[in-house]
């Protein structure tokens, strides 16, 4: 690849990161709810990021971090509710909620489709998230002018 | 997607106790359909992903080290091991699979994929990648 190009593409993100351009942001959250803080610091990065007036293409959920995206939960009343959370931003700025199939089929995070495929009794998707395949992480990493990872 | 970007995978976690490095793998072959420049970085304890001769029997887990070793067939030829890592470890390149790909401009001869770097250059090979995926 012609390397000018390359460091041109990187002087174009570092100016919009220091200004207050707007840029097309990917998020991957790797940690579970509640056990890790990363599914707190990823919404919060995911708020911030919104109000600066930035873009956000994905936020793709992978590893234990398919959990976020079970409507079971139930967190005590007096704590914040992880999933509602991320399907309340996803409404309110139609965001891309993606979940890895691969990793949430060994987690057991199932949609309709996914119920009947395995021929479970049950699904628990939240609404705003889909299910899909880990080529839409690379996709993100394509398109997106930084993809920033939350986890250990 | 018409520009090829520098894809960097990072390996920072040993193979077995979590599954960081299995789930991390699966991004990187699903990764190499998209015909992006695809680097590894194994650092840390993920040095010990590529210590050669795992036994897995009484772990109750599948061995999936014969997949490091199929990454040249995925057109992967640039695996960074910091050396630093290895020493700390008690390690040396010795310990490591033998990772191979065939080079196409070079008659297709058959070399060495893992480069050992110093930690200083492994944050070069950071600064210089477009997209950090960090496992």
């Amino acid at each position: 690849m012609p390397a000018n190009n390359k460091k041109r593409r990187g002087c174009i993100v570092k100016q919009q990161l220091a200004g207050d351009e707007p840029v097309k942001l990917g998020i991957v959250v790797l940690e579970g709810p509640y056990q890790h803080e990363a599914a707190d610091t990823a919404y919060n990065f995911a708020v911030a990021a919104l109000e600066k007036g930035h873009e956000i293409f994905r936020i793709f959920f992978y590893h234990d971090g398919v959990n976020n995206a079970t409507r079971l939960m139930v967190p005590p009343q007096d704590d914040r509710h992880i999933q509602q959370r991320w399907s309340e931003l996803a409404e309110k700025h139609n965001l891309d909620l993606v979940v890895c199939v691969a990793a949430a089929q060994r987690r057991g995070i199932m949609d309709e489709e996914e119920q009947k495929r395995h021929g479970k009794d049950a699904n628990n998707i939240a609404p705003g998230f889909r299910i899909s395949g880990l080529g839409q992480l690379i996709e993100a990493g394509i398109q997106c002018d930084r993809l920033v990872f939350f986890g250990d | 997607m018409s520009e090829v970007k520098n894809f960097l995978y990072v390996n920072r976690k040993a193979p077995h106790g979590t599954i960081y490095a299995l789930e991390s793998l699966e991004v990187v072959l699903i990764g190499a359909a998209f015909e992006q420049d695809v680097a590894l970085a194994f650092l840390d304890d993920g040095v010990f992903q590529l210590v050669k001769g795992w036994d897995t029997s009484e772990l109750g887990v599948k061995n999936f080290q014969p997949a490091y070793t199929a990454l040249g067939d995925y057109d992967i030829s640039k695996i960074y091991v910091e050396r630093e890592s290895l020493e700390e470890r008690g390690l040396s390149e010795d310990d490591l699979l033998e990772l191979t790909y065939e080079d196409e401009d070079d008659d297709w001869a058959e070399k060495s994929s893992i480069r050992i770097v110093s930690r200083e250059e492994m944050a070069q090979i950071m600064r210089d990648a477009d997209v950090i995926l960090s496992f």
